[in-house]
């Protein structure tokens, strides 16, 4: 699929360009006049901008909080998961801890879209990168609870081999 | 809810791991069982015209067997208890025989083709002890018959129908011993002869019928009577005097007796030293062995004898043979070298000779037991059972070995472990892989027919048939996973035997003690055998070797010897008569330069005898020295003492002699203990951890010693068998003992108990199995030791940083503080022999095996033996796997290592590791030998035998496959939705 992508790319012409940046060879066709609308714009292209900067803050907050909902999703699923070590609970444990890191490492591409200079997309970021971290305790919590953290003196010690003994005793019944 | 489904299934899962079964498919895969019957001391030849030949014999380990005569093959077979030692059979209507053991005092009656038991009469001898003669004829007495059993003064009469005592004689005599019974035919009296104290005659004559006593007479003797006698005819028997230089003839004719002496160096010429004579049964010839002849003499007339017959050298002699009215016959066998004459003489005069070539590795003759059989031209052919040395049983017949067998391995007394060689490198032809890969495909897809379950009944059979003849099992050299290994066995008699793991085949053996009889060794016996040399890293070139320690004679001061065995093939490669004697070999836990491990034997006198002689072995022996210790315990006299070893020994100025000094010694109140049982761990057990892991992360260090040593001791009254002492008298007391300083590190008291003790110690723990004289039951309980000492070492921080003193090496003057952890628990069977697997690496969790009172191996879980079992364990413990707790420890059947089999007589069972860290072999042996392999916590580092490789190629292959087509077709579909 991949692939396929990367072909379609090879291939890509971006013909929405070419309508707003006017090519001087092509002549645009006859009846349409391109300076009308451009008239009207001037007036309500102000307007439009400013909603359109609106929407994009709204929507980054939302993105930004997005990963609370995750947050209590997977407290839920954890609490189903009980404290035993098998394959549902660790299954659910490092969904848990990969899922804020990818979205900590992606974290300038899902801001991308509402990128724009009257938006200030710093609180939100900080929001979502705090709550992924939080998603991350959660998982580092959880995995502490199931006992594969290495937190207790068991687990450094259980490694060690027995100490070795300075005397040996030999001995036993003797022959009769 | 979830959880809890996910935690019963995990539970499930768990428990199912508990119990480690086989399916009936599988016996045989691994493991191995052969069966001996010991060492024969009577036999009774049944050679009827029609049906089975057969011999049936009894032998030192008290068993009674049917042997098929043309095969040796046991036919059926019966071990009777440690206690019950045969000491007659014979056969009784054609169709029963007969055994009377126990002293005398137990009559049975087995029938003769399948061997079941038919009857059994106890005959409540009020002293068994005083067993001389248990004559058992046959007297008609209408058309049943009669068996006498005779017991000091008393006689018996037995029905041989049903057991039933008919009458009972008490002669209430005096002193008096029966020495011979017998009927003249067509009629109703019995004579019954005897002797009173040596020196009078006694002759009763008893009604057959009622068991009347009809008359008596008794008439005092010329000479001293010994216990020998030789019946020759209806009316006469020959005695031996108490200075075995006279016979006395003795008739007694229509109630009178006659005595005549015959000093018996008229009869046999050149009659020197102390003559024997041979029990026969015969018509006026009897047998009489001197130091340097066999002599056949003659009864003719009123008192006079002839000598018709003189084998020269002195050989071998069977019991007479009737085979006519007229003819005696008896076999005579010598051995020389590596061959044997066996000699059959018809009344005294050589009837055959013939000479047999035998293997050298089975010693001397000991017994024969002759047999005839009428030729086609009616003459008489003969056949003959003969005890070798090695105690191995071969029939002969024609010149020819028939058939041997290796019954000497029925009383193993020591065992060790051996390598097998390595493979060589390269040498497979191509043909041959060829071969093999057919052959590897053909059998998977057999295997794979069979787990889609389409074969068919004669597929199945095929599939086990190469189970079973696997050829990689049998192979002589040493395979990765350590399963092919040489179990190599001492036994009674002094011979060593390598048995291959595989098969159970004999590999060698050898019969080494008559290699060193002389002058300076009269009498040599192997004591033990030890690992020598095992090679790893340093001298892999060389051969493993084995070494057995013997005594040149009886008693504890006579010198001792060393062989030293190659293991690979047996070859003796050094032999060395010692001049000191043999206490104790004590194996030490080091190895000179070449990998000889560095023994030490302790003499009589205490001093230490360092072997090997080499000057690095004294070397490293003496940068050790002052770390070596060396404890005797002392059962006779309840005493326990702790040596150390000094430079200087008291016998010599050899410097690899050591004197020893006594550091201390625990004496155990003679009045309330006395020694029972002493166990301690093997040498080569290997711990992983020293840590145990609570449910709550706590941690617990264990107390690992070497040097612990598990003492039992029982009040002088509970000392006898059970039921000897009342519940307030008995006691067993339970020490842990510290070798090294004599420290005794804990002592618990178990009121109303007694022994037999048998005791395990393995890492940080004891189990032991004793009765309960409260609760009427065998109990078994677990001692776990830990080390307080070393408990503050919890911290996190510094354990990452490795600053800790856990590996810093211990030692026993540092006084340890342990704490122990203890649970005892019912078991229902008594135990014969109890044991612990171990493993390579010591990670695999242990079982317990078990000799059960019924000859089988049980292997428990070591987790039933947890004192920190409860009988509500909270969810984390459950998880963590303690089983809730119980008064008595479950026996599953699946569990019984020795699943279906029977080893006769159980006496042993020894684990020891594969290379394999979840594998162990098992190997018990009483009479009968059993091996196995087991997997404790099943087979986690590899592939059961059982693992579909078809398969599993199958489903990679089919994978790829698919793999390839979808690929295909989402490009293809690609392609499409883009020029849609």
């Amino acid at each position: 699929m991949e692939k396929g992508k990367a072909m379609a790319r090879r291939w890509a012409v971006d013909f929405s360009d070419s309508s707003s940046s006017s090519h001087p060879t092509v002549a645009d066709p006859p009846g349409f006049t391109r300076s009308a609308p451009d008239l009207d714009e001037t007036s309500g292209s102000r307007q439009k901008k400013d909603a359109e900067a609106a929407w994009k803050a709204q929507k980054a907050w939302e993105v930004a909080q997005a990963p609370f909902k995750n947050l209590l999703m997977m407290g839920f699923m954890m609490w189903m998961a009980g404290n035993t070590v098998h394959l549902f609970s660790m299954g659910i444990t490092f969904s848990a801890l990969w899922q804020p890191i990818s979205a900590l490492r992606s974290v300038g591409k899902v801001f991308e879209p509402y990128k724009d200079p009257k938006v200030d997309l710093n609180a939100p970021r900080l929001l979502f990168i705090a709550l992924n971290l939080g998603g991350l305790l959660l998982g580092m919590w959880k995995l502490n609870t199931l006992g594969l953290l290495p937190t207790h003196a068991s687990d450094w010690v259980f490694s060690l081999p027995p100490a070795k003994e300075v005397e040996f005793a030999g001995g036993g019944s003797p022959f009769y | 809810m979830e959880a809890r489904f996910l935690l019963g299934f995990l539970l499930l899962l768990s428990l199912s791991s508990f119990a480690f079964a086989i399916y009936e498919d599988q016996v045989g895969l691994a493991d191995w069982h052969k069966r001996y019957i010991g060492k024969v001391k009577h036999a009774v030849f049944h050679t009827q015209k029609t049906g089975r030949r057969r011999v049936v014999v009894s032998t030192e380990e008290n068993a009674i067997a049917s042997l098929d005569l043309r095969t040796g093959d046991i036919l059926w077979r019966h071990v009777l208890g440690k206690n019950d030692a045969v000491d007659q059979i014979g056969l009784s209507l054609g169709k029963y025989v007969l055994t009377l053991s126990s002293q005398g005092s137990v009559l049975r009656a087995w029938n003769l083709p399948d061997g079941q038991m038919v009857w059994e009469t106890d005959l409540q001898i009020s002293n068994p002890s005083n067993s001389f003669l248990h004559a058992l004829g046959n007297v008609k007495s209408g058309r049943d018959s009669l068996s006498l059993v005779c017991n000091g003064g008393s006689i018996r009469a037995v029905s041989s129908i049903d057991g039933l005592v008919v009458w009972k004689k008490d002669l209430s005599v005096d002193g008096l011993k029966l020495k011979h019974v017998f009927q003249p035919p067509e009629s109703d009296t019995i004579y019954a002869i005897g002797f009173i104290d040596s020196s009078l005659i006694a002759l009763y004559h008893i009604n057959a019928k009622t068991g009347e006593l009809l008359k008596h007479a008794t008439q005092a003797s010329s000479v001293d009577l010994s216990s020998e006698i030789s019946a020759i005819s209806s009316d006469s028997l020959v005695a031996l005097d108490t200075s075995r230089s006279n016979l006395l003839l003795i008739k007694f004719m229509a109630g009178t007796i006659t005595n005549h002496k015959l000093p018996l160096s008229d009869i046999v010429q050149d009659f020197s030293g102390l003559a024997e004579l041979i029990p026969t049964k015969s018509n006026d010839i009897f047998v009489v062995k001197t130091p340097s002849n066999v002599a056949f003499i003659k009864v003719k007339g009123d008192n006079e004898i002839e000598l018709i017959g003189k084998a020269d050298e002195a050989g071998i002699v069977s019991d007479s043979l009737t085979l006519s009215e007229e003819e005696q016959a008896f076999a005579v066998v010598h051995h020389s070298n590596n061959a044997i004459s066996f000699q059959v003489r018809i009344n005294g005069r050589e009837a055959l000779t013939e000479g047999i070539k035998i293997e050298d590795h089975r010693g001397h003759v000991k017994r024969v037991f002759l047999n005839n059989y009428v030729r086609t031209d009616k003459s008489h052919g003969f056949r003959a059972l003969i005890v070798m040395e090695d105690e191995s049983l071969l029939l002969m017949q024609q010149g020819e070995v028939v058939w041997s067998r290796e019954d000497g391995l029925a009383s193993i007394s020591d065992a060790v472990v051996a390598e097998l060689p390595v493979e060589k490198e390269g040498g497979v032809s191509v043909v041959e892989v060829e071969h093999t890969l057919l052959e590897w495909l053909k059998g998977h897809m057999l295997k794979l027919k069979g787990t889609l379950m389409l074969s068919t009944p004669d597929d199945m059979a095929a599939i086990q048939a190469m189970h079973l003849k696997s050829t990689e099992r049998n192979k002589m050299t040493r395979d990765h996973n350590g399963f092919r290994k040489l179990i190599i066995v001492l036994t009674r008699s002094g011979k060593v035997y390598a048995l291959h793991t595989g098969d159970g085949r004999i590999v060698w053996a050898h019969l080494l003690t008559p290699l060193l009889q002389s002058e300076s060794c009269p009498s040599p016996s192997v004591l033990t055998l030890r690992n020598w040399r095992v090679p790893h890293r340093k001298a892999l070139q060389e051969n493993p070797s084995i070494l057995l320690v013997g005594r040149c004679g009886a008693g504890p001061e006579s010198h001792g010897f060393l062989f030293i065995v190659d293991s690979y093939s047996g070859k003796v490669l050094e032999t060395q008569i010692l001049d000191h004697s043999i206490a104790e070999v004590v194996p030490l836990p080091l190895a000179d330069s070449s990998e000889q491990k560095l023994h030490l034997v302790i003499d009589d006198k205490l001093n230490a005898h360092l072997y090997p002689r080499g000057s690095d072995a004294l070397e490293v022996f003496v940068r050790e020295m002052a770390n070596m210790y060396y404890y005797k315990v002392e059962n006779a006299k309840e005493v326990i003492k702790g040596y150390a070893f000094k430079k200087g020994c008291s016998t010599g100025s050899s410097a690899y002699c050591f004197g020893t000094r006594e550091l201390w010694s625990v004496v155990f109140p003679s009045d309330s203990e006395r020694i029972v049982a002493a166990a301690r761990r093997k040498i080569n057990e290997v711990v992983h951890t020293q840590a145990k892991i609570m449910t709550n992360q706590d941690v617990m260090y264990k107390y690992i010693s070497k040097n612990i040593l598990f003492v039992a001791t029982v009040s002088p009254k509970a000392a006898g068998g059970i039921g000897s002492a009342a519940p307030d008298e008995a006691w067993l007391v339970a020490y842990l003992i510290d070798t090294v300083t004599g420290r005794i590190l804990h002592r618990v008291t178990h009121q109303g108990a007694q022994g037999p003790v048998h005791a395990v110690v393995s890492e940080n723990w004891v189990v032991y199995h004793y009765f309960n004289l409260r609760a009427h039951r065998y109990e078994m309980t677990v001692i776990e030791i830990y080390d307080q000492s070393r408990a503050d070492n919890k911290d996190v921080m510094k354990l990452v940083l490795g600053k800790h003193n856990l590996t810093a090496p211990i030692t026993s003057y540092s006084r340890p503080e342990i704490a122990t952890k203890s649970q005892s628990y019912f078991f229902t069977h008594s135990v014969k022999a109890i044991a612990v697997t171990t493993t390579a690496r010591g990670i695999t969790s242990k079982q317990i095996l078990i000799g059960t009172i019924g000859d089988q191996v049980l292997a428990l879980d070591k987790r039933y033996l947890d004192p920190r079992r409860t009988a509500n364990p909270s969810q984390e413990e459950k998880e963590e796997g303690i089983i809730p707790l119980t008064d008595t420890l479950p026996i599953i059947p699946q569990s019984y290592v020795t699943h279906t089999r029977q080893v006769g007589d159980l006496r042993g069972i020894m684990s020891f590791p594969a290379n394999l860290e979840s594998t162990t072999h098992v190997f018990s042996y009483g009479i009968d030998l059993f091996y196995t392999r087991i997997a404790p916590s099943r087979t986690y580092d590899s592939l059961t035998d059982e693992f579909s490789y078809v398969l599993l190629l199958i489903t990679v292959v089919v994978l790829i496959v698919a793999i390839l087509v979808t690929w295909a077709m989402s490009q293809k579909k690609d392609l499409q939705e883009k020029w849609r």
